[in-house]
């Protein structure tokens, strides 16, 4: 078996000139062990546990991505959602002593995210759950590595819209408490959250996963990118069959990576993510892929069909390589993290209307959109609730990144920095649902449920 | 004894002495080169790829991909190191 040189050149290229690499090596950690009744002895083995197999991820991902010339941009570690190993803890000041004691373990260890921060609150809240909510305005905004998530709704529990309500205020008061609002860009709210997520900020360490699991996000929009550009005048089908192609190819390389990770950390592999994610890099935009279909600007009409035909191929390429796929697996379309969007929303393209459309086809959902940090709270749980009752209905897993910035009007931006980009300031519908959301309660679960 | 096969791949713009001065310093360092292969591309670039087995080598794998990258700066070209198994895995079902 002889490997060409134009095989060589395909993948030396997708890593020099299209910025493909290995997104997130995401090591799941359980810490339901780690419990203890004296709680500064829960704190030094949540510590000892979450830092001795972070350092150890950051050293093996260094020689893999020497190995083979592939780089790995983030190591990052996903725990047990925290509300349920503080059920016996259940104030303020110890909820924001654990939060503190994950960052300074992560920044200890040399990882960017810790993600699980979180509660799963589908049917209702306990003391724990409602306390995280409290907590989490001076959480996220005094800790710099603690990424947040709560899990409102599923197919089959339906959406508890009590839990929604809370959010507005909270993002509100998070987003005053810290510089830029940046806070809020490390709290997700979901609906059918997957227990294996790679993906910050949303990802944590599910009850049903094992003591340690390593989880992977693959990336390469400017592969596909590229890929598209070489085929303009190829019918839909064709189009579908080569990004199917690529896909199958970059899902290989994460494979790869994953399991060999897995094996020198001596931990189980659990998933690849498929999932095409963008950064604030040129040419690494999912937005740039929709244009090069053809399409002048994303959120014109046919962005949906493009988003979804991307999507379909997406899925299908990393289903035939691997057998392991997992997590999000869908296509994120954040606005201040990739330049494509950015744009589109800057020249009038793109409004927050059209790119819930386009979450319905594709991707996780509303994601990293700065909005007026005049827009009422109730308006803000409204976009959520919107958002993710197109999850419920649809069988799939859709989120909410909104940051509501003080001061800030539509059409201004907010620069976050790094990979967290820059925010253009969307515009938001100035009518409210407030007397529909204070009904509160839960939404049914959807009749498509009922499969038993 | 089984094999540790490495794909060195040389991109850029052709020119003299890119052979001799990689194949010099990996036979310094008791590394076999197995196939060698170039070729234009469409897109204009020259492309060099070089198997090499590092099972022997007298220097740890980091100190290869430092040593071939020097070489790619010395001359203005992209130089690469990678396992076989990525090409194995993204290439062959």
């Amino acid at each position: 078996m002889t490997i060409t040189v134009e095989e060589v050149y395909e993948t030396a290229s997708m890593i020099l000139y299209q910025n493909l690499d290995i997104r997130t090596t995401t090591l799941g950690i359980n810490l339901k062990d780690c419990i203890d009744s004296d709680f500064n002895a829960f704190k030094n083995k949540v510590y000892d546990k979450v830092f001795s197999n972070a350092v150890k991820l950051v050293e093996q991902a260094r020689i893999l991505e020497m190995k083979y010339g592939i780089p790995i941009a983030n190591k990052r570690v996903s725990i047990t959602p925290v509300s349920l190993i503080m059920e016996t803890h259940c104030t303020a000041i110890k909820f924001i002593e654990m939060a503190q004691t994950l960052d300074r373990a992560a920044a200890d260890a040399g990882i960017d995210f810790i993600g699980g921060f979180g509660a799963m609150v589908q049917k209702g809240l306990t003391k724990s759950d409602k306390m995280l909510i409290d907590v989490l305005p001076d959480v996220l905004s005094q800790t710099d590595r603690v990424c947040s998530f709560l899990n409102v709704g599923s197919n089959v529990a339906g959406l508890n819209l009590d839990a929604v309500n809370l959010l507005g205020g909270m993002l509100k008061e998070t987003a005053e408490k810290s510089k830029n609002a940046i806070g809020c860009a490390k709290f997700v709210v979901f609906v059918n959250a997957p227990e294996d997520n790679p993906f910050m900020a949303g990802a944590f360490h599910g009850v049903g996963e094992g003591d340690i699991t390593l989880n992977i996000g693959i990336s390469g929009p400017g592969v596909v990118k590229s890929v598209v550009a070489e085929n303009r005048e190829c019918d839909l089908t064709r189009l579908s069959e080569v990004i199917k192609r690529t896909v199958f190819k970059i899902t290989r390389a994460g494979e790869l990576v994953g399991r060999e990770l897995a094996a020198a950390l001596n931990i189980s592999f659990g998933i690849v993510d498929i999932s095409l994610a963008s950064t604030t890099a040129a040419g690494d935009s999912v937005a740039n892929v929709i244009e090069a279909f053809g399409i002048e600007k994303i959120g014109a009409h046919g962005s949906t069909l493009a988003v979804a035909l991307l999507m379909d191929a997406v899925k299908k390429g990393g289903a035939m390589a691997s057998g392991n796929v997992g997590g999000l697996s869908g296509t994120f379309i954040p606005v201040s993290e990739d330049e494509g969007m950015i744009d589109a929303v800057q020249k009038g393209a793109l409004g927050l209307d059209k790119l819930e459309a386009l979450t319905a086809v594709c991707s996780v959902g509303l994601d990293m959109f700065a909005i007026p940090g005049d827009v009422p709270a109730e308006t803000i749980n409204a976009i959520i609730a919107d958002e993710l009752a197109i999850g419920i209905i649809n069988n799939k897993t859709t989120a909410v990144r909104v940051i509501p910035v003080p001061g800030q009007k539509a059409g201004g931006s907010v620069i976050f920095g790094g990979l967290l980009g820059t925010a253009p300031v969307m515009a938001v519908n100035p009518f409210s649902s407030k007397d529909f959301l204070k009904r509160g309660g839960r939404l049914p679960a959807p009749v498509t449920s009922m499969r038993n | 004894m089984e094999k540790e096969l490495l794909f060195i791949t040389v991109i850029g713009e052709d020119k003299k002495g890119i052979v001799a001065r990689i194949s010099n310093f990996l036979y310094e360092k008791d590394i076999n080169i197995e196939d060698i292969n170039q070729r234009i591309m469409g897109d204009g670039y020259f492309v060099m790829t070089m198997l090499v087995d590092i099972k022997n080598a007298a220097i740890p794998m980091e100190t290869i991909t430092r040593g071939v990258e020097q070489i790619g700066k010395d001359l203005a070209l992209r130089v690469q190191l990678q396992h076989e198994n990525i090409f194995k895995m993204m290439h062959r079902v």
